[in-house]
């Protein structure tokens, strides 16, 4: 199959591993991977802070990049959203709308594609290390992604999973909400980290890397020891 | 920025550094979370009593005219005299107007949130009447001269201690921080109240359209008390509140009490339908029921939001909400607080003023998925984010984005923007969390990634 394989901007920025990752996994699994030059940001700061018109011009670009894809796979549970769940509302009434639906269709989350498109749990992967998983909220409540993530990492040959007891709590990110309210943004870090901190993991695993981003960057504020990792990097581990 | 806002962020910031306030919600809510999820499993499946609430609901608020027609004819048959509000000021004068014809002293009130939302104690308080809390938590907030700190807990920020030192000064009795001990004390003082009042004030949790009753839940008696010791009975309730039929209560009083506390069913569910009738041995000689629009009719125009009136005041959204555990009810400087309140406040109360309340979110939808009668909260919020963008654009954001736009639309300029991060990084690191740091917000109490000098499309580039 071929996999056209959306890296969101800040990943691409920030987190390049995350998206190498993906690509050796999808290639190590027999499938054929494009990046697109035109994919760079599915709209989301725009779209959630009410900016619809500001948005539509990117989500656009993004839609027309995508309308020939046969499967499109997204690096992150919330761009996944923007695109599965809240592209058809943007563009509803708009000339896009239908395109919007049909992209939509064909797009998934990264663990979701793995374990419920390919219908692989077992990446041959290996990574010793206790490990608790971050439920990112746009994978989880918009795409209801829960167990996906967990059969993947159950798959892992010598990582130990301990859930946190605050898993399915928001980590405080919010996108332009983390800039906005700092104050409110650095509370609901300090209680994830806590609860992470509290399972005695090495690492904290998700699969949306700008939750990471926050908790990592009070982690490190904190000089805490507990270190963070994008699910695909885990997964690539051989 | 509005004043409302203003304050939000600066009671945020002093509630977010309270840590002992923040571990106080947060324990009391946990225990909450254990007793609820043990609750929802009496229920044969949770989810379809969620659907079934909801359907119910939507099929009240449709025919709503029809309902509260329904609603009001069967009270006033038995003798109830039905007022209709348009606004919270017609609300207040309507039951001024009562309490003066019945020469009346003084006044108890039992829990009702609709009372608080239109500032009636303030209204009766300014002629001259004395207004007493009875439920427990809202006499101590009162004694406190606070408003609620949450919908359902209204006191919950307080520890015992707190409130014994309160009932000491206050009350000048408090013989030790014993929860029932504290209740005593209560009770002592609420009693001597109630035996010289001539009008009780009630809210109302639902009202049943197809039998013209008001059905109200509490946990304490109180409003029991209030409604049958005086001789006057006023209820006070929003449009809002009504279920087409009796046998609806069968799925919403359970479901109330699981949502709200955690409790398999609430401690008194009473209905009243009228004042004391021919041969009855007690209740009020007078009952007067005053329905409130309040802008209620105009979010009930809006197709997008309408299921905000849905609401049945549990709380449940507030409970689940982590920006509410962070920073608390009394930071939200509104009658609803948490979610439900975020939603229907710039509904009520004006849209750029109280918009803050639909920004400080992220969206993380734990309100939505708790809500039992399926209120989609935070679409709501961000839809409130559109509308308020819409009529009113900042002109900073708009700015922002549309640079954005040509930044990630233009992969030249785009890989520009990050040679150009990376390059300024060590800069960066001079200014960093000082007031000259262009990203202070984040840097303050975090850190930031550092930027790779290789990108993943760099990466990807070479390697083909």
């Amino acid at each position: 199959m071929t996999v056209t394989l959306f890296i969101p901007c800040f990943v691409d920025a920030l987190f390049p591993r995350a998206g190498i990752s993906m690509v050796q996994i999808l290639e190590r699994l027999g499938h054929q991977v494009v990046c697109p030059k035109t994919l760079a940001c599915c709209g989301q700061p725009a779209f959630n802070s009410g900016y619809w018109d500001e948005a539509r011009p990117i989500a656009s670009r993004t839609l027309e990049t995508l309308k020939d894809a046969e499967a499109v796979v997204i690096g992150s549970g919330s761009c996944g959203a923007m695109v599965k769940k809240f592209y058809p509302e943007l563009f509803d009434g708009t000339k896009h709308a239908k395109l919007a639906g049909e992209v939509a269709a064909r797009t998934w989350e990264f663990s979701d594609f793995l374990v419920n498109k390919l219908e692989v749990t077992d990446l041959n992967a290996r990574f010793p290390a206790r490990v608790t998983f971050h439920d990112g909220c746009h994978g989880l409540r918009e795409l209801g992604i829960k167990t996906a993530p967990r059969t993947l990492l159950a798959g892992v040959r010598d990582l130990v999973l301990v859930e946190m007891a605050e898993a399915e709590t928001c980590c405080g990110f919010g996108g332009t909400f983390a800039t906005k309210f700092p104050m409110i943004s650095t509370a609901m870090a300090e209680v994830k980290c806590a609860s992470a901190i509290e399972t005695g993991a090495d690492y904290i695993v998700s699969n949306d890397s700008s939750c990471l981003m926050q908790i990592q960057g009070l982690v490190s504020r904190q000089g805490g020891k507990i270190k963070t990792l994008h699910l695909a990097e885990v997964l690539a581990q051989q | 920025m509005s004043s409302y806002a203003t304050k939000f962020s600066r009671d945020a910031r002093r509630a977010t550094r309270d840590r002992r306030l923040r571990e106080t919600i947060s324990t009391a809510l946990h225990n909450y979370e254990i007793a609820r999820d043990e609750r929802q499993t009496a229920f044969q499946d949770w989810q379809t009593a969620r659907q079934a609430a909801a359907e119910t609901k939507w099929e009240a608020l449709n025919l709503l005219p029809q309902h509260l027609a329904s609603f009001a004819d069967k009270l006033a048959v038995r003798g109830t005299k039905v007022h209709w509000a348009s606004t919270a000021k017609q609300a207040c004068e309507i039951i001024v107007g009562i309490v003066q014809i019945r020469g009346a002293r003084s006044i108890v009130k039992s829990k009702t949130m609709t009372a608080e939302e239109i500032h009636l104690n303030e209204a009766l308080e300014k002629v001259g009447y004395e207004v007493v809390e009875t439920d427990l938590g809202e006499f101590i907030v009162q004694l406190r001269h606070e408003a609620p700190f949450h919908i359902v807990f209204p006191s919950m920020h307080l520890k015992r201690g707190e409130i014994k030192e309160l009932f000491q000064s206050a009350l000048g009795d408090a013989p030790s921080d014993n929860p029932e001990e504290l209740t005593m004390v209560a009770r002592r003082a609420l009693r001597k109240k109630y035996l010289a009042v001539d009008v009780g004030i009630t809210g109302a949790n639902f009202a049943i359209a197809e039998t013209g009753m008001v059905s109200i839940t509490e946990n304490e008696g109180n409003a029991r008390l209030t409604a049958a010791l005086p001789k006057t009975m006023i209820t006070l309730l929003g449009i809002e509140k009504i279920l087409p039929r009796m046998s609806d209560l069968a799925l919403f009083l359970p479901m109330l009490a699981t949502s709200g506390a955690g409790q398999p069913m609430t401690g008194y569910n009473t209905l009243y339908g009228g004042p004391r009738q021919f041969g009855e041995c007690d209740g009020p000689e007078e009952f007067h029921v005053v329905l409130l629009d309040n802008r209620r009719t105009e979010l009930l125009a809006d197709p997008q939001q309408r299921d905000a009136l849905h609401c049945i005041r549990c709380g449940a959204c507030l409970n689940v909400c982590p920006i509410f555990r962070n920073v608390g009810g009394h930071t939200y400087n509104t009658t609803y607080s948490g979610p439900i309140g975020s939603v229907i406040t710039p509904h009520f109360r004006g849209l750029q003023e109280w918009k803050h309340l639909s920004a400080a979110s992220t969206l993380c939808g734990a309100c939505s998925e708790v809500c039992p009668v399926k209120i989609d909260l935070h679409h709501h919020l961000l839809h409130n984010r559109r509308n308020a963008a819409k009529k009113k654009p900042s002109g900073r954001e708009q700015f922002f984005y549309d640079l954005w736009t040509s930044l990630v639309n233009h992969p030249f300029v785009w890989w520009l923007g990050k040679k150009t991060g990376w390059l300024f990084q060590p800069l960066h690191k001079i200014v960093r969390g000082s007031p000259l740091d262009p990203v202070r917000a984040w840097t303050k109490t975090r850190d930031l990634p550092p930027i790779p000098r290789q990108s993943f499309k760099d990466w990807w580039r070479k390697r083909r």
